[in-house]
């Protein structure tokens, strides 16, 4: 039987004065049964996380506060009740998850005094009690070997074991609600899949009511049963997970829905005979040092590239894919000569470059160019938009004048305005920074384009319009690109050819169409049934 | 491997490791001080005032100056090897004797400083962070900005000008009564009350500084999303900073007070001369105008020691503090 456990009416968050917009939600209502999941949908700056925290007491006072509106929950409204009360209620009716488990925990603190806390705060217990009761928490959320685990820092965790801590920690007291803020964004696509089901089995086993946040109509499809679309503050649109995804109403809701790249690769096309770039058993380790005086042990050595063969021919994308520690991001700077390679070769046409001294591998460098992840780490803050992209070329010898017209040319191809010239990074947005990084990936007309994930920090409809503008891009300039990334939907919609890369080594590399229809490698195979809405994508959906 | 068998070849590797560094040490000042125009000779030919060139020569040769650079450093390197720093022309005495009585007057005077500095500019600055924005805030940070920003001979004579000669609680100078010939427990009150004074003249600039970092510390962990974390599951507003902010706001306090040890033997200078406390500070002082070059190097090297020391015993306390940091 579904019960109403949480009615929030008419919700408004004030933002501080001299903020962009003066509510950061407007009038929300929102509703949340016993053994319900709502996921809250939108992109970053709609207001999804606010509300979330506003239902805990969390926001970030004194700044942002609760403007009017109400949060049932029981027979109070949370946003009158007392500090203390709230206190009460955190932690043992209403938890919460968070985005990152790396930072949400305790670093100088272990996981099991950091489960105990709640007990010690909520119930009385005697010690031998609660720590039973951690460790069988820690079981509960099939973490191997709990009792190690139960002393054990969060560093020495994996990101997929300390989010399962984390949800040990929610589920302690069996809380009514818990919200779950993009608990999987920070984790590998596997894991993801992973910390889904545990969190869907456990809402089974203790009917919670499930609040989940998400940017990620992917994840929506697999665990929602009621769907919210937040923008701007407002809600937009809500209805059953089916209603939403299958008959979107509102023209936000189509144009998010329509730019989540589909699990459906591109069409092949036919490949050119020139081979632009070629590794051959290219090589990468990290430590392994020599132990000094024969005190302690020599240094753990990592091999992060084993023995990689790949081939990139003119004009085509070849993706590589792999979850974090796969090495492609190695693979990606030993290609550029970012670092080093320790053995084999890396051919930019018939030039091995892995053997030339800085000054012979200078004319070389400009035709491979790389494009960054993080648009806003990636560019240096006091330098002004048009001198980050004429840099290259003047140091390649090219004259300033020309330099700079090339540079308003290129703010014109990447669909930037030519006034972006003087101005400087931050006056930017994420997704105009990236174009501002391919700007100047471009201007120094480079034969090879490295991409390395290139769109993971933008949000879904940004994403959609840089890799349009990247595929725009390549048709024009016959470019060939070699595109990193740990989304398997990107790869589908981008490369012609994809590698699956696993602990540094390619394990299955072949056409797209054909790699995820037929995939051979077990890896593979797992990574394809671990992407979320996948029956959603093959047209399929739970009821 | 347990935790414990691991700090302890830890510390053997990085004593050996601190070998090598205290020899190149010696070396690098030993080449630094004999840069220096004039040695012993010229300085007591000066002070005698009628010495005669062959003289000097004789004084020379008996110190053992006459012989070319490298060979009195592999003289000194020797002597250092085998535990003896040399004799002080200057005082007539070893200079052994003469820096162990020192050493300990400075070891006591740095360790009530750092105890009171470092102790009360975390205290300091938890209190300013917990009560952010009251009056209390704006005290100590008023007070930190006063002290950081004023000169320590001045706070020096100051004190001793209210404390000593106006109200007569502590005595003007000096490391006991010299003329009380105090022992046992006397003793130690009266070298205490002697210590008061120089303590928290030379411990206020770094009071300012701990308690500023701790403040600037504790709020930048307030910030974190561990904190959120910790509200979330509805742990006190005590518990949440008592147990969690405090230990990781503590982290870069504890490298900086380790860094500053070094610094304050130099800043004991000044302190020692205004309050006349006879300690290693002084001492070098004055055997630098008296280029007693092997009472300097026996101080250097003492001084090198104790830093390499200092700074094992602040990393092993930090890798306690922050599990993060493994020892190897």
């Amino acid at each position: 039987m579904t019960k109403k456990l949480l009615s929030i009416s008419d919700l408004s968050i004030l933002l501080p004065t001299g903020a962009d917009r003066q509510y950061a939600v407007q009038d929300i209502d929102l509703e949340l049964n016993t053994g319900e999941t709502v996921c809250v949908v939108g992109e970053s700056g709609s207001g999804k996380s606010l509300t979330a925290r506003a239902v805990m007491g969390l926001l970030p006072a004194p700044h942002v506060r609760v403007g009017k509106g109400e949060i049932i929950f029981g027979a109070e409204d949370l946003t009158k009740v007392t500090y203390e009360r709230l206190r009460e209620l955190r932690g043992s009716e209403i938890s919460m998850i968070f985005q990152e488990p790396m930072t949400a925990l305790n670093p100088v603190m272990t996981i099991g005094d950091q489960i105990d806390e709640i007990f010690r705060y909520h119930v009385s217990m005697s010690a031998k009690e609660r720590a039973e009761k951690a460790l069988s928490l820690l079981v509960d959320v099939n973490l191997p070997d709990p009792e190690k685990i139960i002393d054990a820092y969060p560093h020495e965790l994996s990101g997929g074991q300390r989010q399962r801590s984390m949800i040990a920690m929610a589920l302690a007291l069996g809380p009514k609600i818990l919200i779950a803020d993009e608990p999987t964004t920070a984790l590998d696509v596997t894991t993801q899949a992973q910390i889904l089901k545990l969190i869907s089995d456990m809402q089974k086993r203790l009917n919670t009511g499930v609040l989940f946040i998400t940017h990620d109509f992917g994840v929506v499809a697999d665990i929602a049963d009621r769907v919210i679309v937040m923008q701007h503050g407002k809600i937009v649109e809500t209805g059953t997970t089916k209603q939403v995804l299958q008959k979107p109403k509102h023209p936000y809701t189509k144009s998010l829905i329509a730019a989540i790249p589909r699990l459906k690769p591109r069409k092949a096309r036919s490949r050119a005979a020139e081979v632009v770039l070629k590794t051959e058993g290219v090589c990468k380790s990290f430590g392994g040092g020599k132990s000094f005086f024969g005190f302690g042990k020599p240094n753990r050595e990592v091999k992060a590239v084993q023995n990689v063969q790949i081939e990139l021919r003119r004009g085509e994308t070849l993706g590589v894919v792999g979850e974090s520690g796969s090495g492609k991001s190695t693979l990606a700077r030993c290609v550029i000569r970012l670092i080093d390679s320790d053995e084999g070769q890396i051919k930019l046409g018939d030039v091995d470059i892995t053997k030339l001294s800085r000054k012979d591998l200078r004319p070389y460098r400009k035709r491979i160019q790389m494009v960054f992840q993080d648009p806003f780490a990636s560019l240096n803050p006091r330098i002004r938009v048009g001198d980050i992209i004429s840099q290259g070329p003047i140091l390649q010898g090219e004259d300033k004048e020309d330099a700079s017209k090339r540079a308003y040319e290129l703010l014109d191809i990447v669909g930037l305005d030519r006034r972006s010239f003087d101005r400087f990074p931050h006056e930017f947005s994420g997704g105009q920074r990236q174009r501002i990084g391919i700007a100047r990936a471009l201007s120094l007309k480079p034969d090879i384009l490295v991409a390395d994930e290139p769109v993971s920090a933008l949000d879904v409809s940004i994403q959609a319009q840089i890799l349009e503008l990247l595929d725009d891009i390549r048709e024009q300039m016959d470019l060939s690109m070699l595109f990193i990334t740990h989304d398997l939907r990107v790869a589908a919609q981008v490369c012609d050819y994809v590698a699956v890369m696993q602990y540094g080594k390619i394990v299955e590399m072949g056409p797209t169409a054909k790699l995820f229809k037929d995939p051979k490698d077990a890896y593979t195979k797992s990574l394809l049934a671990a992407v979320p809405g996948k029956d959603w994508h093959f047209g399929k959906l739970k009821p | 491997m347990t935790r414990s068998t691991k700090i302890f070849k830890y510390v053997g590797k990085r004593l050996l490791q601190g070998i090598p560094i205290i020899l190149a040490i010696v070396i690098i000042n030993f080449f630094l001080l004999n840069l220096a125009e004039g040695d012993a000779v010229d300085v007591l030919a000066g002070e005698a005032g009628s010495a005669t060139p062959e003289y000097m020569e004789q004084l020379r040769k008996k110190f053992g100056l006459d012989q070319p650079l490298p060979v009195q450093l592999m003289v000194y390197l020797k002597n250092v090897l085998s535990l003896d720093l040399g004799y002080s022309f200057r005082h007539d005495m070893p200079v052994n004797e003469l820096i162990y009585d020192r050493f300990a007057a400075t070891g006591l005077l740095m360790a009530s400083t750092i105890i009171l500095a470092v102790g009360f500019g975390i205290l300091l600055g938890l209190l300013a962070a917990v009560r952010l924005n009251t009056w209390k805030d704006a005290v100590i940070t008023v007070f930190a900005l006063i002290t950081y920003a004023t000169p320590l001979f001045w706070v020096g004579l100051m004190m001793i000008v209210v404390f000593s000669l106006n109200l007569g609680w502590f005595p003007t100078s000096g490391m006991t009564n010299v003329a009380a010939f105090y022992e046992g427990w006397d003793y130690v009150v009266d070298v205490s009350r002697h210590l008061v004074l120089p303590t928290i003249t030379l411990s206020l600039f770094y009071l300012a500084l701990y308690t500023r970092m701790m403040r600037a510390s504790m709020l930048e962990q307030y910030g974190q999303d561990y904190v959120v974390t910790a509200r979330a599951k509805g742990l006190t507003e005590r518990r949440i900073t008592y147990v969690h902010v405090l230990r990781n706001a503590l982290l870069p306090v504890v490298t900086m007070a380790g860094v500053q040890v070094g610094a304050l033997i130099g800043g004991s200078v000044i302190v020692e001369s205004v309050f006349a406390w006879p300690g290693l500070g002084m001492l070098a002082f004055e055997s630098l105008f008296a280029r007693d070059l092997n009472l300097l190097l026996g101080i250097f090297l003492l001084s090198s020691m104790l830093v390499v020391v200092v700074n094992l015993i602040v990393d092993i306390i930090y890798c306690f503090l922050d599990p993060r940091i493994e020892v190897n």
